[in-house]
């Protein structure tokens, strides 16, 4: 099975002043294409690390991960942000949509970053808006929407460029229960079309709707259960 | 198309706050402006300047009496000082001077004339037919002196145009005498010049000079009649004083040997006057010389004062794209994690420094344009409101005007594009440094 992101040793450390953090000690594992992973672990427990490292954000000290062939330990920083453009979808709690931009110019930033917005790519952000419910909002501006509209766009933009995997921050933390099921649902039928989402959350509950949860605890492993293993678990 | 797209966000982020994008555009409004309206107002001046001392011609040199600041005999009953220019230095000038090829003796002296009731304080200049060639005086009736006239020492006098309003506001003075009071004396109109403006003074070496109370009369018959000595009353005293000649105007064969021959000049009238300091030697044509490096130096000057205001709107342009990159530092780490590298950032904010420095020099440029039929604009209005505020203002305000300098205007409007630039970068660099993940994470 061909694999969206292979992590080996992967470390982390950060020089402070005085000490020199660990905040990654060596996280190894696969993610395949098609996954739906909730990365868990108490604060501290370096998943803020790993969502960095994910997200082609930061660097790793040590080790290596790779996004297809190409392992972002050797990339330079153009490189990265190449990366980010064309291969990571991003979801955050907070939304972070731009403010000045519309519905449709939000979903377009990371082709204008990758620098191409031909035709058929806008129509293709309209046929992402249309899918995440908002085909009638293009010309919103984010300030007019409610947090779950907001968050689906961010869906939407995260899949513009038809990436490696979504990569999603706590992507429920600001919203209510009720929009909270409404977007994971929409995760589980993104994921049933194949697209490989990584989660990041502290909640038991948010965890539960993905295929697999990884717990890290000091900057380690500490579990890597897949949701058959857990039913028969149970 | 994606640059378009840059330009687009640019815009529309500036338009978020257009209280803020206005008044930073204002900056770079007036330094933009400044620098045309500066170096229209110095190249005016220096047009003026440079216009006037043409028309004393290049080709002249100009010997002036000078009254002694300090004279050796000023004891209680030598009231009557003889100083300046003699006939002798006339003769010697004509004589020796091989380069001369004409020269222009002038005496002038104000007079009281009368004509009927009709009274008015002139200035009576005794001359020789060049005058009004080497002045640029213009007849409109009758004619100049003439050599005969000269000659023959005849009492007849030509009227500038001001003086025939005056005298003769119903009648054609052209045949009639006009009454010298002083001396008793009738002189007959033979010609009335056309009006022509007061020349301004240059640089301290030449008087301003109003043409318009002149009364001109043979210089022979200004000797005979009139003699060399004027003495005037005032209070009980008297004081007077003896002048032969107020200037001789030298025309120069050539403008080559202009500069030569002053200094001859200057060594003949040294026998006479080196102990007075009684005499001035002008050259236009080095007073030109000196108004062209005056020219630069105001040039220089006004655009050092022009250049400082550019700079102030562009420290406001730097201090305003700080504060914007600091209010999105959220902005920057979205785009940043959604794929922008840190010279599209950079791009993204030097657009916007751009927009705001190339509005304002547009707007600037406009307002350099429009400058000068402001300006005199404004100054018509000032003369009909209040004509005393006008008489009070040098020449140079009131005759002259800015003339904008062709140059400046794509130089205001690059160096206005430049400051935006120079002062847009550091706040984008500091955008584009940010750390991403720090970035997001701002509030």
């Amino acid at each position: 099975m061909k694999l969206a992101a292979k992590l080996e040793e992967l470390t982390k450390w950060y020089e402070l002043k005085s000490e020199t953090v660990k905040a990654l000690r060596g996280v190894t594992f696969d993610v395949p294409e098609g996954d739906y992973v909730a990365i868990m672990g108490p604060s501290g427990s370096g998943k803020s690390t790993l969502l960095n490292l994910l997200g082609c954000l930061d660097r790793p000290t040590h080790g290596s991960l790779f996004l297809g062939d190409a392992n972002i330990a050797n990339m330079n920083d153009n490189q990265l942000s190449h990366t980010r453009a064309t291969r990571i979808g991003f979801i955050f709690q907070s939304y972070n949509l731009i403010q000045q931009l519309t519905v449709v110019e939000n979903i377009e930033v990371p082709l204008y970053y990758q620098g191409r917005l031909s035709k058929s790519d806008r129509e293709r952000c309209h046929e992402l808006a249309g899918m995440v419910g908002l085909g009638d909002r293009l010309k919103h501006r984010p300030a007019q929407l409610s947090g779950g509209q907001q968050q689906r766009v961010a869906i939407a933009r995260s899949l513009v460029n038809d990436p490696y995997f979504v990569l999603a921050d706590e992507p429920t933390g600001n919203l209510d229960t009720v929009t909270s099921e409404e977007i994971l649902k929409l995760f589980e039928s993104l994921n049933a079309m194949g697209k490989t989402i990584i989660m990041v959350t502290h909640e038991n509950e948010i965890a539960a709707h993905a295929k697999r949860v990884i717990r890290l605890r000091d900057g380690l492993v500490q579990s890597d259960v897949r949701k058959t293993d857990r039913i028969i678990l149970n | 198309m994606l640059w378009l797209r840059t330009w687009r966000l640019g815009i529309k982020s500036l338009l978020l706050h257009p209280m803020r994008t206005g008044l930073t555009v204002l900056g770079i409004f007036i330094g933009v402006a400044s620098v045309i309206w500066l170096l229209a107002i110095g190249e005016g001046i220096s047009q003026e300047a440079q216009r006037q001392i043409e028309g004393l011609g290049a080709d002249n040199i100009m010997v002036r009496s000078i009254k002694p600041l300090n004279p050796p005999n000023a004891s209680a009953n030598a009231f009557i000082l003889a100083y300046g220019l003699l006939r002798e230095d006339y003769q010697q000038l004509t004589e020796t001077i091989p380069t001369i090829k004409s020269a222009l003796p002038i005496r002038e002296m104000r007079r009281d004339v009368r004509y009927s009731d009709k009274k008015l304080d002139a200035r009576v200049v005794g001359c020789t037919p060049e005058y009004a060639d080497v002045t640029r005086l213009f007849m409109d009736r009758g004619h100049f002196i003439t050599d005969a006239e000269v000659k023959q020492s005849q009492n007849h006098c030509v009227l500038a145009a001001k003086v025939v309003e005056h005298l003769f506001p119903y009648e054609d003075p052209l045949g009639r005498r006009i009454y010298v009071q002083d001396h008793n004396d009738y002189y007959r109109i033979v010609g009335v010049c056309r009006d022509r403006p007061p020349t301004a003074a240059i640089g301290g070496s030449l008087d301003a000079q109003d043409f318009s109370q002149d009364i001109y009369i043979p210089i022979s018959t200004m000797r005979k009649r009139i003699g060399d000595t004027v003495v005037m009353r005032s209070g009980g005293s008297r004081e007077g004083e003896t002048v032969e000649l107020n200037q001789i105007t030298l025309r120069i064969d050539n403008i080559h040997n202009v500069v030569k021959t002053a200094a001859l000049v200057e060594a003949t009238l040294e026998k006479n006057h080196s102990k007075l300091q009684d005499t001035k030697v002008i050259v236009p044509l080095e007073l030109l010389e000196q108004a062209k490096r005056i020219r630069m130096m105001l040039m220089v000057a006004f655009g050092l004062v022009a250049a400082i205001s550019l700079v102030v709107g562009g420290i406001g342009i730097m201090n305003i794209m700080l504060a914007t990159v600091t209010e999105r530092t959220r902005e920057i780490g979205i785009r940043r994690a959604l794929g922008a590298r840190r010279t599209d950032i950079v791009r993204q904010f030097l657009v916007e420094t751009i927009a705001m420095s190339v509005l304002g020099g547009i707007i600037g440029v406009f307002f350099g344009l429009i400058f000068p039929p402001g300006f005199e604009a404004l100054r018509d209005l000032v003369t009909k409101l209040s004509p005393e505020t006008i008489a009070a203002l040098p020449d140079v305000m009131r005759d002259g005007s800015p003339i904008i300098v062709p140059a400046s205007i794509p130089l205001a409007f690059g160096i206005s594009v430049v400051i935006g630039i120079m002062f847009g970068l550091y706040p984008a660099y500091r955008a584009a440094q940010m750390d991403p993940i720090e970035a997001l994470r701002h509030e």
